[in-house]
């Protein structure tokens, strides 16, 4: 730890022997012969090996831990999922490099491989050597990580993160390893600095894939070409690689969204008239997760010149990068409702890992949270609820929540719910060790408490109909104190609460609607989580006092000033159907 | 000591007739280079599991060749993981085997398929039977170097 720090701090090199030691790999194959090998063979490298005969079974795995695993190698036969339906699940929800392998060297196959997102794939018999240096795999999509960002200080990130790498096996520092990461995000976002890069990663913000969307039903999805969709989006610096490589996770993303649509609709009370839209939003939400965020917080910056100290601030409390959604619910929660809610997250959980659910996840959990202010909401909260109820009990079978907190949660027609769905199960997960404890410390870790106040990861979604945006905003304006969670780190602090209780998770998620996101977030890493306030600019939101109280995780001042060009807000209608994916 | 460098001698022999026999390739040595003190008979273990694997496999093949007709995708599919699995321990005539027998499948010829997977057993006997002879005197021999006298 010691020696970390001081690594950190001396800037100095980034390849240190210790890094690839302990990488955590996660071995797919149904062949027990090639399993025992390789398991053995990645030890000998001294990587931390799990191993795993069914596709399934490696799904679930990576989907209760989160933030278990490294990179993948994943056989393509297997015989109750195909490996390339599982690397395209790896890849869009744990963003994870996945290498393939396969007796066959057949062009086509590795093209397909590829094309699905793998980052290597390797023809059996595999050799050691080829295996020693898998980490490179890991160390790029960091790098690339950090690029989207902003490649100031990737030097320390790699050098944070290959130390980190070192003592992975205790949770506690990788936690602060992302931290870390998500500060550097944030600090870095602003900058594109290509310098040194060898390629910037474009970053698929909402207002971008907005635009994408737009071109690609412009031109129909049939005649869809990179470039057409390049030329209708008019974005300078956008390459037609940029486009062609979003096109590609567009369409996959469109494809497994089919197929998952009937169970979507019968999750959601809600059923879409429009499934163009409805899908865009949901690929969003998946693809990007990350950029969202980043992109807010960049927005953010570019607006407001005195951020920079807050964002200092927030720092300490960022999460990772992967934190998509913000949500923001202002909560103040006794811990006994935690309790309660427990169960239903629970029952969320599980249902997300038989398949894509795992968002429910996300929803139940939000709906789970009782909102003390929610009395406080006027209008608006009739009509969430409804919406929310028949959604929130069928994700969890029954519901035993307080329904109020719903009304705020509900996600209406944002392409941005989506996101958190998805990313809030991971984050549970991540937390999460198997079912039973993960409450306790899944609250803990999420939230850096401050106080004796347990947030409540409430991830609400407050993802209105545009029309009801001005009500959103009555309803904002009521809780001076509620906290907005800011990008990744959400702080939920309750109108109640003292600041001294205010907590803070770090982990929580970004609730950021579409352009709304923008102006939800940021100050520093506090959010508001608004979704569809058009009316944003009109309102400032400068309460500094709940956060004054708050530690080093709070930001001192909390100002919306954002404006949101709300004609983009059109394409983002999405229906609930998304936050089942 | 006389008696036991003799029967080093045979070991060294017999792993060798392997590969110049062409039952194994440099796969093997792979496996043979992941032996260490922690589990000083890996080759074994995993040569023992792929044969308990294969045993599997063989049967289901067998199964599906009885149908008529041949479903030639599952046959092909099942074939992959035998080339596959084949491919582990370095089993060279049997992973050809495969080859060819996945050959036959994409052409549709029925009476190919069932004459090399006949082939492909007699080469999946043959090479457990000099596996097994080659493990036993190894066994007897005691651990040894025998990674020194790889071929080529």
């Amino acid at each position: 730890m010691m020696e970390n720090s001081k690594t950190i701090a001396g800037f100095s090199s980034p390849r240190t022997d210790i890094f690839p030691a302990g990488l955590r790999v996660l071995v797919v194959d149904d062949d027990p012969t090639w399993l025992k090998i390789l398991e053995k063979m990645l030890k000998k490298c001294s990587y931390e090996v799990t191993t795993c005969g069914l596709a399934r079974e490696a799904l679930y795995l990576l989907r209760e831990r989160k933030d278990g695993f490294d990179i993948v190698i994943s056989d393509v036969n297997m015989p109750d999922m195909d490996g390339f339906k599982l690397l395209e699940h790896v890849g869009l929800e744990m963003d994870l490099p996945v290498i393939m392998m396969s007796v066959d060297g057949e062009t086509s196959r590795v093209m397909k491989g590829v094309q699905h997102g793998a980052c290597d794939y390797l023809l059996k018999p595999i050799r050691m050597k080829e295996l020693r240096n898998i980490w490179q795999h890991v160390l790029r999509k960091k790098m690339q990580e950090a690029r989207d960002v902003g490649n100031h200080e990737l030097d320390q990130y790699d050098e944070m993160w290959m130390l980190n790498g070192v003592e992975r096996l205790s949770g506690k520092k990788r936690k602060d390893f992302e931290n870390k990461h998500d500060e550097k995000e944030m600090s870095d976002s602003r900058c594109v600095d290509s310098s040194s890069m060898k390629k910037a990663r474009v970053v698929w913000t909402v207002d971008l894939h907005q635009k994408f969307v737009k071109a690609v039903n412009q031109i129909g999805f049939d005649k869809v070409g990179p470039k057409k969709i390049l030329d209708l989006m008019g974005i300078p610096w956008l390459t037609r690689e940029n486009v062609a490589s979003h096109l590609q996770k567009y369409r996959l993303y469109l494809t497994r969204l089919q197929k998952e649509d009937e169970v979507k609709a019968s999750f959601c009370g809600m059923k879409h008239p429009d499934v163009s839209c409805k899908e865009t939003s949901s690929s969003l939400s998946l693809q990007n997760p990350v950029d969202v965020c980043t992109d807010v917080t960049k927005d953010k910056y570019s607006g407001d010149s005195g951020d920079k100290a807050i964002v200092q601030n927030g720092k300490s409390n960022i999460y990772e990068s992967k934190v998509k959604g913000v949500v923001l619910m202002p909560v103040t929660e006794p811990r006994s409702v935690v309790g309660d809610n427990f169960d239903s997250q629970v029952a969320g959980s599980k249902i997300g890992l038989t398949e894509s659910f795992g968002l429910v996840n996300t929803d139940v959990e939000s709906a789970n949270l009782p909102i003390p202010y929610c009395s406080t909401g006027e209008a608006p909260q009739p009509q969430y609820k409804q919406d929310f109820k028949p959604h929130f009990q069928s994700a969890n079978g029954s519901s035993h929540q307080p329904l109020p907190v719903v009304s705020h949660q509900i996600p209406v027609d944002r392409t941005q719910a989506t996101c958190f769905l998805n990313h809030i199960p991971s984050r549970e997960e991540r937390n999460r060790h198997p079912d039973a404890e993960n409450k306790p410390s899944f609250f803990k870790s999420k939230c850096g408490v401050v106080g004796n106040f347990s947030p409540i990861e409430s991830t609400v979604n407050l993802f209105q109909p545009v029309s009801q945006q001005q009500r959103n905003v009555h309803i904002l304006e009521q809780m001076p104190s509620t906290t907005w969670s800011a990008r990744s780190c959400n702080v939920v602090n309750g109108p109640q609460s003292s600041p001294g209780n205010l907590s803070l998770r770090s982990g929580s998620m970004v609730a950021s609607v579409g352009e709304d996101v923008c102006g939800a977030s940021i100050q520093g890493e506090c959010f508001l989580a608004n979704n569809g306030l058009r009316n944003i600019e009109q309102f400032d939101y400068n309460d500094p006092q709940p956060i004054s109280g708050v530690p080093t995780c709070l930001y001192d001042t909390l100002r919306f000033d954002y404006e949101y060009p709300i004609d983009s807000l059109e394409g983002i209608v999405m229906d609930q159907g998304l936050f089942i994916v | 000591m006389e008696r036991n460098n003799h029967l080093r001698q045979q070991v060294a022999n017999l792993r060798q007739s392997l590969f110049d026999q062409g039952y194994v390739d440099e796969q093997f040595i792979e496996l043979e280079e992941l032996q260490d003190d922690a589990t000083p008979n890996f080759v074994e273990e995993v040569v023992t599991l792929f044969y308990k694997d294969s045993a599997r496999l063989i049967h289901s093949i067998d199964h599906s060749l009885e149908n008529h007709p041949l479903d030639f995708a599952k046959l092909d599919n099942y074939m992959h993981q035998f080339k596959g699995s084949s491919s582990s321990i370095g089993a060279k005539k049997v992973k050809t085997e495969c080859t060819q027998f996945m050959e036959y499948c994409s052409a549709g010829n029925v009476e190919g398929c069932k004459r090399t997977f006949k082939q492909l057993k007699r080469e999946h006997t043959a090479l457990k039977k000099k596996l097994e002879v080659y493990f036993q005197y190894a066994r007897l021999a005691g651990p040894t170097e025998t990674a020194s006298c790889r071929p080529k």
